[in-house]
Order: structure tokens, then C-alpha cells, then sequence
């Protein structure tokens, strides 16, 4: 299908307030603004559509609000949309953006696996999710997401000058020591850190992202099922569907997931143009995001882009389904542990030690 | 033919009033159109107008949203006496908790629309034209029973009005199951909202079984508080009589529900200040603050001197029982718990979040704006329909000047 250059407007949605992503001309919201402030139709995403049904990126828009949720959709429907959004994309990034809508291979169950052992903390693989996920980035506290979160964990000591501190204190009989200092995976792990260099000699690394549980409390709680999880493992949002109640981010032990708070903030240059409908397309405010497993590249043989970067091998991405793969290997062989795993979540993503 | 004339007479009376009620309406209907402006904002903008973030995204709206959900349970404390004990005071003015009701669910609804992200595609939730993920998800659950009660309490409420009305008498074999469904139903709505946060394993702050009573409790104390204040306004303002009877009940119902949800959170910090464990870290945060950030900490202090002074205040019966002094113990106890059930309950389960990162929350000049507005829109309704059932309570409304039946 040859992609229709022609522009097609406006974003969609209001520019930002970022600089960068500023239109001089008159926007949409603009002329919303002229058009009545506080007429009811202007409450509505709608509105904008409703006025110009003529312009072809209207009619797009207008069809993509009303498509049902991806997984009820026939083949034919979801290929209507994919090229609605290849369209839409195309013409607002400059570039020819494909939406791949291939689904889930039958015998694939993905797994993920993590060497807590090799892992630096240069979160090489946090820049590179971004790049490849579209994520937003910009400054404004909300306009950057990343996925990826590398916890920092001090090592943690007993000191010898503190043995005999005793809790409580000044009762002159000791309950309880206080010598010692929080260690390991704590509920006030730390990801912001900025060290001259990793690793950092007190210091061990816990990367976390989505663990793309079996049996995952998020999508039990989405009251619009827009979060489901899909044949081969990955638990997967349709973002056109997503009404943005935020009920599956209170429900996530992992935070993985992140809100589009405004307009994803995604330069042209810098947009990844292959793109998986239910994984790495540009998102929309107001939605909700997060990792999944890269299925632009896993659904085609590749491996996620948090594999393919990391400089220490920490990373292992395979087929659980598959004996001879890397990850059912390690989950053979190495001592494995899942995070949180008292919560009965079922993670498809395992941490190890070698 | 004379529903039609019922409507009729009904707008026309609603659009008479004093000088007073004009300035009242005109005032609430310009935070109002404050709201509307940033709904405006929010949706086009995007939440990052409000305080909201990936962290911390239950703010002020979802705070305010299980508060009211309490509040319109609280109606329940005027319809239970009247229809169970047959509280002759509380059977007059029955219809007005109702109108309460009415009003509180429709705040919820407002205070749903401000806190979503995409509000324009609400209609995803409709069942058969979207996806209703039931029985799954709690908030579908949450979603039945607030539409369940506001259909209720509109069918309770202007079935009685009319018949008022017409001057007939209510057909019991209609109206007593519906009213008793309600009451029912009015646990209901503040046990789902509670479970609607509890059943999260995630945020160790709500995740407890005692959430749904205590719940209750607040809801049960601080929904009449309001019902005392508009009551003691009606008998100021209007030609109808509140009895005396029926204000000394709720006064004791207050005392009680007020004592318990002491008594529960005195056992919550008990439970987890004993053992200490870092699932106690959110509610550490609201009492004393985490890493230096205290954020929370004037917030539940206040909220909980102004609970626990009005509870004394309450004990005592030379306060209880003294319609001047009663407002000043309702305004500390509503305010009270809207701190503690709103703010306090809500902005800590957040705080650390479960991979540990302590940071905090302040509602922006937009959050303010809508919640203040929402609160008007609710006050514009609530004053529209008390206007209405007072002047068909009082007769002066009634069908082609039939002597109205005064209220049975």
C-alpha cells in the first residue's frame, strides 16, 4: 500500500508546551478556544472532529475513536486500523511508519531472565527502551517515561562500633541490635542515582520492568479489559481503548506502568518508524503504557532492545516453551527467583545468580 | 398528563426565589464555570496540570470521590430510622436524604469525569457497546452500585414527591421493597468503594480487611454532620420544620460512628506501629514523615484533633443537645474525616511506592479549582432539589391547587 504523503493537518492532540514541539500556525486549539471556551462540545476529545469531518485526518481520527478493542477485532478490521495509524503516523512523524499487527506464534510463551549477579547499573538498557519504545522525553516532570527501572541496593554492613547499641535504647538490656544498616531489596530501593562510574563498589543493581505475570493483578482490575495478555506471554495495552482510570497502576506490585500525563513528548528524528500496533506505536495522552517485551522485534525473531544492549550479558530473552532455549536453560540449571513472588503473580520474568 | 404538569410546576417553582437564592445559585454556578475551564484544560493539556504523576496518581479527585461515596451512603441514617424504627421526626424529612443522595452520587460522577484520563471514551464501560470487564473488575463493580443508587434514590425520592404531589397516597407494595433495597444498597456502594482500594496487595497502606467498616463508620458519621448543617440551615431558612426529634438521633449516630472510627484507627496504627514492618513505611509517611519529606504530617494531625475534639464535644450532652453549639462539632468532624478518609487515606498508599521511591504530592491550582467546582455543582443540585421537595412538602407546590396531603 503506498502511504499517502500529503499532510494531514494538525496533531491531533494540542501541542505541548514544549518549545520544540510548538506549531506557530493557528492550532486546533486555537480554534476551539474562538469556537467557545466552555460549549459542551469542546469538553469532548470529539469536538475537534465533529468540526471537520472534510479533512481527511479527521475522518481517520473520527474512525479510530470509534473502533472496538483491538482483541475483538476481525482481521479485516484490524487491518483497516493499521493502516489508519500508518497514515496518521506517516504523516505526522515525516517518515513512513509501519504498525505490524502480527499476532502471537503458536508454542511461543515468552520468558525473560536476569543475571542480578552481572548487572552494572549503567542502564544502557534504559536508554535503549526508550529509543526503541517511543517513550516520552521530555522535561517537564511527566513528559519523560522510561520502563525500565534499575533499583541501586547498598550492600549494607554490621559495624563493630555499634554492636553494643541495642533497641530500645537506654533501657540497659538489649531487645534488639542496632548494628546494622539496610541492605538487599527494601522497600526504599533507589533509582535515582548518579555515580562517576558503575559499577559502584557499595553498591548492587536490580533492574525492574513489567514481569509480565501469568496472572497479572492489572488486568484483573481494567475495568474496559484494554489489558490483556496475549497468546505467546506478553501482557499488552490497546491503547485506543485505554480510558485512562490508572486502576491497573495501583494494582501493579512492580510499577511498571506509566501515565501519559500530556502529549508524549517524541521529536521526529527520534521516532522508531517500526512499530507494533500493540507495542511501540506512538501513544496519546491520557493512556496508560508500559513494557512489552519489544513485540515489534520479538514477534519477528528478534530480541527485545534491553538484550540486544546489554554490555555484561545480563539479559536472556527465549522460548519457555522451548527445552533448548536460553531461558528455559537458566530456569533448568541456575538458582532462580521471581520478585515479590509471595503475591502469587507468576512472573515470566526471572532474576538469577550464577 | 400529570407527570407533565408535575415536571411543569416543579422547574417553575425551582426558578422562583429570593434575592438570596439567586446570589447563592449565581455564585456557585461561577465555580462552576472555574471548573469547567480547567475540564477544559485537563483534556486537552492533559493531567500534567494537575499534581498527578506516575507515582503518586490518586490525588485530591479520587480522594474527594470516596469521600462523597460515604457521603451519600450517609443518607441511609435518615431513611433506617424512618422506615425500620418508624422515627416520626426522621419520617418527615426522609425525602431530603434522599435528595442528598441524589446529589452526593452525582459529585461522585464528576469527580470519576476529572480524574480520568480519557473521559471522552467512557463510553467503552457501557456494556455491549464497549467492554464491561464484570465480574473482574472492581471498579465495574464500584460503577453498578453508584448507578444503582442514584437510580434508586431518583425512583424513591420523586415517587414520594409526586404522590405528595397529586395528593394520593404511596402505593406501600411499590415503594417499601424499593426503599429497603436502598438501604441495603447504601452499604453497598461504601463497601465496594473500600474494596475498591483494599484488594490491592501492591500498596500494603490499603490492604487490609478493615477498610470496609471503617469506611462505613466515617461515612456514617460524617454524612449526617452534613445532614445536621443542612437541616439546621432549612429551618432557618425555609417555612419547613425540622423536628428536634430527628437532629438529637443523628447527633447520637454521629457520637457513636465517630467513637468506632476512632477506635479503628487507633487499632490500624497499633497493628502497624507494632510490628514496624516496611508495610507500615506509608502510614509512617502521613504521622511522621519519610526521609524528611512530611508532606502529610499537618494534614493528619489536624484532621485528627478536629476528630477526636468532636467526638468529646459530642459525648457531652449540653453540646449535643444545643442546636447553637451543635454546627461547631459537625464542621470539625466532617472536615475531620474528609482530611482523613481523602488526603490521608488515598495520597499515602502511594507513598513509598512499591519499588520504594518516597516522593510527594501537591494537588495543583487546577485540582483545587475542579474540586472546588465540583463541590458547587453538587451544592447548585443539592439546593435545586431541597428547594423542590420542601415547597411540595410544604404544600406550596401541588397539583392544579388540590389541598396537598401534608407529609404522612
Amino acid at each position: 500500500m503506498s502511504i499517502d504523503k500529503r499532510p494531514l493537518g494538525e496533531p491531533a492532540l494540542p501541542a505541548s508546551a514544549d518549545p520544540a514541539q510548538a506549531v506557530p500556525k493557528a492550532t486546533r486549539r486555537d480554534f476551539l478556544k474562538a469556537g467557545g471556551m466552555l460549549s459542551l462540545s469542546s469538553l469532548m476529545g470529539t469536538a475537534a472532529l465533529m468540526a471537520q469531518t472534510d479533512d481527511a485526518k479527521a475522518t481517520i481520527e473520527w474512525a479510530e475513536h470509534f473502533q472496538k478493542n483491538y482483541r475483538l477485532m476481525s482481521d479485516e478490521e484490524k487491518n483497516e486500523a493499521r493502516i489508519r495509524l500508518e497514515r496518521r503516523h506517516s504523516a505526522e512523524y515525516g517518515r513512513k511508519v509501519t504498525v505490524d499487527i502480527s499476532g502471537a506464534q503458536p508454542g511461543v510463551l515468552m520468558g525473560y531472565a536476569l543475571n542480578v549477579r552481572k548487572c552494572i547499573g549503567c542502564r544502557r538498557c534504559v536508554k535503549a527502551c526508550v529509543e526503541e519504545n517511543n517513550q516520552s522525553r521530555g522535561s517537564r516532570p511527566g513528559e519523560r517515561i522510561e520502563w525500565i527501572q534499575v533499583l541501586r541496593m547498598e550492600r549494607g554492613e554490621f559495624s563493630e562500633e555499634r554492636m553494643n547499641h541495642g533497641y530500645p535504647e537506654g533501657l540497659g538490656i538489649q531487645v534488639g541490635g542496632n548494628a546494622y544498616t539496610p541492605v538487599g531489596q527494601v522497600l526504599e530501593g533507589q533509582f535515582h542515582y548518579t555515580p562517576e562510574a558503575v559499577p559502584e563498589k557499595d553498591a548492587t543493581y536490580m533492574p525492574i520492568a513489567c514481569m509480565q505475570c501469568e496472572k497479572p493483578p492489572c488486568v484483573k482490575v481494567c475495568p474496559v479489559r484494554t489489558t490483556y495478555r496475549e497468546a505467546d506471554g506478553p501482557v499488552v495495552i490497546d491503547y485506543n481503548w485505554c480510558i485512562g482510570c490508572r486502576m491497573c497502576m495501583g494494582a501493579c506490585p512492580y510499577w511498571a506502568r506509566r501515565m501519559n500525563v500530556t502529549k508524549p513528548v517524541l521529536p521526529k528524528d527520534e521516532m522508531n518508524p517500526v512499530t507494533h500496533y500493540l507495542g511501540n506505536r506512538p501513544r496519546m495522552r491520557g493512556v496508560v503504557e508500559k513494557c512489552h517485551w519489544c513485540l515489534q522485534r520479538t514477534r519477528q525473531g528478534r530480541y527485545p532492545a534491553c538484550v540486544e544492549v546489554c554490555p555484561v550479558g545480563a539479559r536472556k530473552f527465549g522460548n519457555l516453551l522451548d527445552p533448548d532455549s536460553e531461558v528455559s536453560l537458566i530456569l533448568a540449571r541456575k538458582n532462580v527467583f521471581r520478585l515479590k513472588a509471595e503475591l502469587n503473580t507468576f512472573p515470566k520474568f526471572f532474576y538469577f545468580y550464577d | 398528563m400529570r407527570l407533565i404538569s408535575f415536571a411543569i410546576d416543579y422547574v417553575r417553582y425551582i426558578l422562583k426565589g429570593s434575592t438570596k437564592y439567586y446570589a447563592w445559585m449565581g455564585f456557585l454556578s461561577v465555580l462552576i464555570a472555574g471548573m469547567m475551564y480547567v475540564f477544559y484544560l485537563q483534556n486537552t493539556e492533559g493531567l500534567i496540570v494537575t499534581g498527578m504523576t506516575s507515582q503518586i496518581h490518586d490525588g485530591l479527585y479520587f480522594a474527594n470521590l470516596v469521600f462523597l461515596v460515604g457521603v451519600a451512603a450517609g443518607a441511609v441514617t435518615i431513611v433506617f430510622p424512618a422506615y425500620v424504627y418508624h422515627h416520626d421526626g426522621m419520617h418527615k424529612v426522609t425525602v431530603l436524604g434522599e435528595m442528598l443522595a441524589i446529589s452526593a452520587v452525582i459529585m461522585v460522577n464528576l469527580f470519576v469525569l476529572a480524574h480520568m484520563g480519557r473521559p471522552d471514551r467512557l463510553w467503552h464501560m457501557i456494556p455491549f457497546i464497549g467492554i464491561y470487564n464484570f465480574p473482574h473488575s472492581m471498579l465495574g463493580w464500584d460503577v453498578l452500585v453508584l448507578v444503582g443508587y442514584l437510580v434508586l434514590n431518583f425512583i424513591c425520592g420523586f415517587y414520594y414527591l409526586y404522590i405528595k404531589y397529586v395528593g394520593g397516597e404511596v402505593n406501600k407494595r411499590f415503594f417499601m421493597p424499593l426503599v429497603f433495597i436502598s438501604i441495603v444498597w447504601a452499604l453497598s456502594i461504601h463497601t465496594v468503594t473500600a474494596f475498591l482500594i483494599a484488594t490491592m496487595p501492591a500498596r500494603p497502606m490499603w490492604f487490609h480487611s478493615m477498610m470496609p467498616i471503617r469506611f462505613i463508620a466515617t461515612a456514617f458519621a460524617a454524612g449526617p454532620c452534613l445532614i445536621i448543617l443542612a437541616f439546621l440551615i432549612i429551618r432557618k431558612n425555609t417555612k419547613m420544620w425540622v423536628e428536634d426529634s430527628a437532629i438529637r438521633l443523628l447527633a447520637t449516630i454521629i457520637t457513636w460512628c465517630l467513637g468506632i472510627a476512632l477506635f479503628l484507627t487507633m487499632s490500624e496504627i497499633v497493628v502497624e506501629f507494632y510490628a514496624r514492618t516496611e508495610h507500615a513505611n506509608g502510614l509512617y509517611y502521613l504521622m511522621f514523615g519519610l526521609h524528611g519529606l512530611t508532606g502529610l504530617v499537618p494534614w493528619f494531625w489536624t484532621s485528627l484533633t478536629l476528630m477526636v475534639v468532636a467526638f468529646v464535644m459530642f459525648l457531652i450532652p449540653a453540646v449535643r443537645n444545643n442546636n447553637r453549639l451543635l454546627p461547631v462539632p459537625c464542621v470539625m468532624a466532617f472536615s475531620g474525616i474528609w482530611i482523613e478518609k481523602g488526603m490521608g487515606l488515598i495520597v499515602p498508599g502511594f507513598i513509598p511506592s512499591p519499588i520504594g521511591e518516597v516522593t510527594e504530592y501537591y494537588p495543583t491550582f487546577v485540582e483545587w479549582l475542579m474540586t472546588i467546582g465540583i463541590w458547587a455543582a453538587g451544592f447548585f443540585i443539592l439546593t435545586i432539589l431541597f428547594k423542590g421537595a420542601i415547597g411540595i412538602l410544604q404544600g406550596e407546590v401541588r397539583y392544579a391547587g388540590k389541598p396537598a396531603t401534608v407529609a404522612e
